[in-house]
């Protein structure tokens, strides 16, 4: 299920087993290096996870069992699977789902969303910059040719006005922790962000199982994401009674369930490029009525996809004529065409003096260090040293085009150099970074394994995150890799009220 | 509405009732087999796989293979996995236009057949597959009515729903009343068990199994939900209520042929059509019933955007 393209988030170092004594559910607790969400170094439960460990301390394994099928059941009831392709019968699994809920305090949300809100900001008005005036160019905070190589620039929307200047109305930010607790970003996603389906029902699950904790907690409620989505969508066109509808490239694409899910949750259509025809530069959709016009689509098809006329000649998933129409200002795209150019990972790292540079503040919420293969010193460092670095290709998501270096063999590292070397400016390199651990069901233990945090972002007439997010696990001992496709999984996130 | 969700759902709902057709036929002649009879099993099998509207087999048929093929096979076109499985893919397409409810149940069903089909064991395993569609498809139906919007939508699949049994009792009828010489009571027994009849006929005739009186019932009762005349007075429903939401000019041509349909079982006397040839009868109904198909989906579905614009 590409629905999460997982980028892999870093590793740890072999895990050096502090040996405390940890009451019955947790005597197999192993605490590494990493930062634990729920335990501190002296192996005692943080104030905001006292509930919940209670909770577990007084629960027979057998009743986690029972929770943890009963979790099972309603996702794939609900239809939340995914395809196992090469096997005739059983092929469809449901989506990893970990039982015990991730758990974020008031104070830290509210730092990441003081943070996020700066950077979505900062990096609409960056859009709007490359697209228009180039000032970040001219004054040389940027250089140019960093910007025009980017995979996701697309000379196409040069001069292109976007209503109320936003490029990117969803965002789905992956942060992760350091061993020291703070939160930093790892990637920004702002293209076709997906997984927020996984937040709304996984919540929707875990309030069935666990309604006492519920209420004991105080968890800031998630629901109110789709209405939050349908009025920042409608926040894009100037008249109210404008039609919306959510593009999809069908129901082949493994992130359709989320497509539905989305559209039904906010009552629009869900269509597909096949129900959309453009005739005189306006968008109509195929009704039984006839045909009905279409004012903004919310479109969950890349920018090469949507119309064969202007990008792709060979994408089927599109509709022709539609760039002409969205050129001619007779419909919304959100989020708008182009918008990659700024979660280019070389790009990614100038996100600090972007924010500096539009909105005159320090970042709120750091970058992972980075470094740019185009940069001589910083490229001599890290060939020098290939096993020390994680290197990703700049355009590519899902875990493509990557090299761990501290799991690679001497081949793989020859190899990546040579590919450095040949095209510095498609590759950036990071040092190894340790993600948080947190508290897992594991086969009757809990076990602590490392996550993520995707909380997503909304960009109209204002700036909403719903407090939550994914929270994404590598399901697997030791691993660092939280990609469905490799053994990851989701749990919920709790934000607290206070 | 979409005209491919329309088209979606109305698949949906086709693909649905074609399952349940079969399972009901399957299950009304499984238990009738268990008899002796006159006719050989290979001919037996040959009328039930005529009354579902299945060419007959170049190399005869196997009565073993041939429970399993129109159960389990899903690469059999007329088997009820096949068909579950496509009136789930046409849901799946279309998950945000039906209730989460229907989505679930129909999964379920789906999930239940295709794990059934995968381990056939016991010869008695197919009948409880077919049961599973049974009741599956009753609660399907309840939930229906129950959790979605008596909408366009809803309509489309009614539309659906009583399209493909419009067209499939006719078919069924033909295989047993062309050749009503030689059937025996528990023939027609089956008959009427494959419609689900044989409480309700009973009720209005009487347990006195005339070729007559069933055909009446099963042609021209208007209650009965599994008879031709209440199937198509649901169909015509369905369009009126469709074209009163969706109006476009077109549509009067499918009212007139929905219409007419209606009138000709509305008034038909079953006299008549026995002296006329039943057979002949039923083709002319199969026949304005796929002119109706085709005139829905041309207004509704695919129509020629030029068309649309000038409208």
């Amino acid at each position: 299920m590409a629905l999460v393209q997982w980028t892999w988030k870093g590793m740890s170092t072999p895990v050096q087993s502090a040996k405390l004594q940890m009451p019955a559910p947790f005597s197999d607790y192993a605490m590494g290096p990493a930062y634990d969400e729920m335990f501190r170094a002296n192996g005692r439960p943080r104030t905001h996870y006292r509930h919940l460990f209670t909770q577990l301390l007084n629960l027979p394994s057998e009743e986690l069992y029972r929770f943890k099928k009963q979790a099972d059941l309603s996702f794939f009831n609900q239809g939340i699977t995914f395809t196992v392709y090469g096997r005739a019968e059983g092929t469809e699994q449901i989506f990893p789902h970990d039982l015990l809920p991730r758990i974020v305090t008031s104070s830290e949300w509210a730092t990441i969303e003081r943070g996020l809100t700066q950077r979505i900001t900062a990096l609409n008005l960056f859009l709007a910059d490359v697209y228009h005036e180039r000032r970040i160019v001219k004054d040389r905070v940027i250089p140019g040719e960093i910007i025009y190589t980017c995979k996701h620039f697309r000379r196409q929307m040069l001069g292109v006005k976007v209503p109320r200047g936003v490029y990117v109305s969803v965002a789905g930010t992956d942060l992760i922790r350091m061993p020291d607790g703070r939160f930093v970003v790892l990637e920004d996603n702002l293209r076709v962000p997906s997984g927020v389906s996984y937040m709304l029902t996984s919540r929707k699950v875990m309030k069935q199982i666990f309604p006492a904790l519920f209420r004991k907690c105080a968890v800031r409620p998630i629901e109110q994401y789709s209405q939050a989505l349908l009025s920042t969508l409608r926040s894009l066109a100037p008249d109210g009674q404008s039609t919306i509808v959510l593009l999809t490239p069908g129901n082949c694409n493994s992130a359709y369930f989320e497509h539905a899910f989305l559209a039904r949750q906010m009552g629009i259509e869900l269509v597909e490029g096949r129900d959309l025809v453009v005739h005189d530069n306006t968008v109509y959709m195929r009704t039984t009525s006839g045909l009905q016009r279409v004012d903004i689509i919310y479109r969950r098809v890349d920018d090469d996809f949507v119309d064969p006329l202007a990008f792709r000649a060979d994408s089927t998933l599109g509709v022709a004529g539609l760039f002409n129409a969205y050129r001619a200002g007779n419909v919304v795209l959100a989020n708008a065409l182009g918008s990659g150019v700024a979660d280019d990972k070389a790009i990614y790292s100038y996100v600090p003096k972007i924010i500096r540079y539009y909105l005159d503040e320090d970042p709120i919420v750091d970058n992972v260090e980075t470094f740019l293969m185009t940069d001589r010193a910083q490229r001599d460092e890290v060939c020098g040293n290939l096993e020390k670095y994680v290197v990703k290709a700049v355009g590519e998501s899902g875990g493509y085009g990557m090299l761990i270096g501290p799991h690679s063999s001497r081949e793989q590292r020859a190899e990546f150099r040579e590919k450095i070397l040949a095209d510095p400016r498609n590759y950036i390199a990071q040092p190894t970074i340790t993600l948080s651990a947190a508290p897992c069901f594991m086969n009757g233990r809990i076990e602590p394994r490392h996550v993520d945090l995707r909380p997503y972002v909304l960009f109209g007439e204002k700036v909403t995150i719903v407090p939550g997010g994914l929270t994404r696990v590598a399901l697997r001992k030791g691993s660092l890799v939280v990609n469905s496709s490799q053994g990851g999984g989701s749990k919920d996130t709790w934000v607290l009220e206070n | 509405m979409l005209s491919r969700v329309a088209d979606s759902l109305y698949w949906m709902s086709r693909y649905f009732e074609r399952a349940n057709h079969c399972a009901r036929v399957l299950e009304a002649n499984h238990n009738l087999m268990l008899n002796p009879s006159k006719l050989p099993t290979e001919e037996r099998w040959q009328r039930i796989m005529t009354s579902l509207g299945i060419a007959p087999a170049a190399g005869g048929i196997d009565p073993q293979s041939a429970m399993v093929n129109l159960t389990s096979d899903a690469g059999f076109e007329s088997s009820i996995a096949f068909c579950i499985a496509a009136s789930r893919e046409n849901a799946g397409q279309v998950r945000e236009q039906i209730s989460s409810e229907m989505w679930e149940g129909l999964n379920s069903l789906y999930h239940k057949v295709t794990k059934a089909s995968a381990n056939l064991e016991a010869d008695t395993d197919p009948m409880r597959l077919v049961a599973a569609v049974r009741e599956g498809s009753y609660q399907f139906h309840g939930i229906t009515g129950a959790t979605m919007n008596h909408g366009e939508g809803w309509q489309f699949i009614q539309l659906g729903k009583y399209m493909e049994r419009s067209c499939a009792l006719p078919v069924l009828l033909d295989a047993y009343f062309s050749r009503a010489g030689e059937a025996d009571t528990l023939d027609w027994v089956g008959l009427l068990a494959s419609c689900a009849a044989f409480e309700s006929y009973c009720k209005v005739y009487t347990a006195e199994l005339k070729p007559d009186s069933m055909a009446e019932f099963l042609l021209l009762n208007p209650e009965f939900p599994y008879s031709v005349r209440y199937a198509v007075e649901r169909m015509g429903a369905a369009i009126a209520a469709i074209s009163k939401t969706s109006f476009t000019k077109a549509s009067g041509r499918i009212e007139r042929i929905a219409g007419r349909l209606r009138a000709n079982l509305a008034y038909a006397q079953i006299a008549e059509i026995m002296m006329g040839g039943v057979h002949r009868y039923l083709d002319d109904v199969i026949e304005q019933c796929n002119s109706l198909h085709a005139a829905v989906h041309m207004v509704y579905i695919d129509y020629p955007i030029q068309s649309a614009l000038e409208a």
